[in-house]
């Protein structure tokens, strides 16, 4: 029974990362026709940021510094989605190329910088401690985790259902040429969002360091499974993400306890079966 | 004129083995393993219009399973060839299903996404694929008794697949078939509304482009005699579409030429840094930014412009 509690909560707590990760992948996809293959690289470079800044600095805690890494990131962001993607707004695969070239140089970068080997990001002091519930030990960092996405669900669904902001993304969202027409600053939304969602993925990236530690090719590990969640939630849709990153989380984890050897093919069954019965997606909707 | 260049640049793949020495030759074969592979890519971004990010998939898993199937099943290399081509056309059959139910920005989401899940499967599934070592040992097959251990009879055998290959490529691409494939890419719905099925004309399309990626990563891990779970890596995929893109998607022979620079670009530099990745990044944002239609559209084009000719 234990067993079952706690991976049980490994995958709600994986589940809450790939939310966060994949939350902005799709609002960046949604609104501006970009699949953002940078985005495993921004997750990343959050997770080594917070190896650095949680070992060297004793007073500094993991709060603090996913929001520093969220904004920094979500700075880097910008400045990419500035110079180099407004250039290519006619040429969608030129886009994406030029998100694969950079998270290339981004994951090599943290090669020269960080090495090689992997380096564990340590769980906050108040932590480390498990709580115990009804007779049963829960590992407390996980249980704040899961919390977290979903306050951060929440916040995602009131920033774009019910302020002026989320008004005018959803307006681009829908119709970007129209959106255009009636005043809204298309080209600035999308530098907004841009930057919130690499800023999310940094955040992201500084929460997963005490789960996952910060090591080479932690981007390319998390990418694919943000693109699974992504494909089987419906692409753009912040619902989707939310009910894939669980259901993924959940098969994920449960799946490497069980059949360590066969994690990845149990990965993508639930892929396959969406695409052959509703290839929009979950909660996607078909593109006009 | 056109004949004599191409004539020329056929007539000068005949030259290494008479002239170079051993590494050249060796590079010259591994240049022709990456065109063939290229090209392959190219049916599905050039004339298909469909960016997959995957196709090391087809790659890796043709090397793979015939690097298992002769170090540790004993079979020899002409059964191995067969299961391990056969066995891709399969997975290459089933992904295009899959990955086709997508267009665009999704279907090349997909493809990336299966290509990592089998990654994933060659780096963790280790008692089978022997994990981050790869699997070593491995021989290169004696066609009627003859051997190819030497350079040079490698890069016979390799010029006489490629050739093969590039044959067989253009005439798909310039057949009837093909001029229906182009019309899928740039008119999908007047295309069906005219009869055609897109979608069994991609699926198809697909399928080939994978049993060419089968037949180039074959002669691969021949050459290799090692095969590593990198191969199946994106960086794998994005160097192919990198040589794509670079070279001129959607022209005939511009892959090729794309996937030499790439492979010479690799060998260069390795030899002096490590760095490739971040290279290999910068040139995609170089080759996107500063040349866009490719290389050899972009040389021609410059041509065009220098000699005056009116565009």
């Amino acid at each position: 029974m234990q067993f079952w509690i706690i991976q049980g909560l490994n995958s709600l707590s994986l589940g809450a990362l790939l939310f966060l990760l994949s939350s902005g992948f799709s609002l960046i996809f949604g609104l501006m026709r970009l699949a953002n293959l940078t985005h495993g690289a921004f997750f990343m470079l959050g997770t080594y940021f917070a190896a650095t800044a949680l070992r060297s600095f004793d007073w500094l805690n993991i709060w603090v510094m996913a929001l520093v890494a969220g904004v920094a990131v979500a700075a880097l962001g910008g400045i990419f989605e500035r110079l180099v993607l407004t250039r290519l707004k006619a040429n969608p695969l030129g886009q994406v190329l030029v998100t694969l070239g950079m998270s290339f140089i981004i994951s090599d970068a943290c090669l020269i910088l960080w090495g090689g080997d992997s380096i564990p990001v340590p769980t906050p002091r108040g932590l480390q401690a498990p709580t115990r519930l009804f007779g049963f030990v829960f590992p407390t960092y996980r249980l704040v985790l899961v919390a977290l996405a979903i306050a951060a669900a929440i916040i995602l669904y009131f920033l774009l259902e019910r302020t002026r902001l989320g008004a005018m993304i959803r307006a681009g969202v829908d119709d970007r040429q129209m959106a255009r027409a009636i005043g809204i600053p298309v080209s600035n939304l999308f530098t907004t969002v841009f930057c919130l969602g690499a800023g999310i993925a940094g955040a992201a990236g500084v929460l997963g360091g005490p789960i996952l530690s910060a090591y080479p090719g932690l981007d390319a590990d998390m990418l694919p499974l943000a693109l699974i969640v992504v494909i089987l939630g419906g692409i753009g849709s912040l619902l989707g993400a939310f009910v894939g990153s669980f259901v993924i989380g959940i098969i994920y984890t449960f799946g490497t306890a069980l059949f360590p050897e066969l994690a990845y093919i149990i990965l993508f069954l639930p892929m396959i079966f969406v695409l052959a019965f509703r290839p929009q997606g979950l909660f996607g909707r078909v593109s006009a | 004129m056109k004949w004599l260049g191409a004539a020329l640049l056929g007539g000068s793949l005949l030259l290494p083995p008479l002239f170079a020495g051993d590494f050249y030759v060796n590079l010259a074969s591994q240049i022709l393993i990456a065109a063939i592979f290229s090209l392959s890519l190219n049916l599905l971004v050039g004339f298909g219009g469909m960016t997959s990010l995957g196709h090391a998939s087809y790659l890796g898993v043709s090397a793979y399973i015939s690097a298992l199937l002769t170090t540790r099943y004993g079979f020899g290399h002409g059964a191995a060839a067969f299961i391990s081509i056969t066995g891709t056309v399969a997975v290459a059959s089933f992904f295009g299903m899959i990955a086709l139910r997508a267009s665009g920005l999704g279907f090349l989401m997909i493809t990336l996404a299966l290509s990592q899940v089998l990654w994933g499967l060659a780096y963790r599934m280790s008692n089978v694929t022997n994990g981050d070592n790869g699997i070593t040992g491995l021989t290169r097959p004696s066609p009627f008794g003859l051997s190819l251990d030497s350079p040079a009879a490698f890069y016979w055998f390799v010029l006489i697949v490629a050739t093969v290959a590039f044959l067989m490529m253009t005439i798909f691409v310039s057949s009837a078939f093909g001029s229906s494939l182009k019309g899928v890419r740039d008119q999908p719905r007047r295309m069906a509304a005219l009869g055609f099925n897109p979608s069994l004309i991609r699926w198809i399309t697909f399928v080939y482009a994978g049993f060419w990626a089968a037949i180039s990563g074959l002669l691969y891990v021949y050459y290799h005699k090692y095969i590593h779970p990198t191969s199946l890596s994106i960086t794998s995929s994005a160097e192919a579409l990198l040589g794509v893109i670079a070279g001129g998607a959607g022209t005939l022979g511009g892959p090729a030429v794309g996937a030499a620079l790439v492979l010479l670009l690799k060998n260069y530099v390795s030899a002096y840094i490590e760095r490739w990745n971040m290279l290999l990044g910068l040139v995609f944002l170089f080759i996107v930014l500063v040349m866009p239609a490719g290389i050899v559209p972009g040389f021609s084009k410059l041509m065009t412009t220098l000699r005056g000719e009116p565009r």
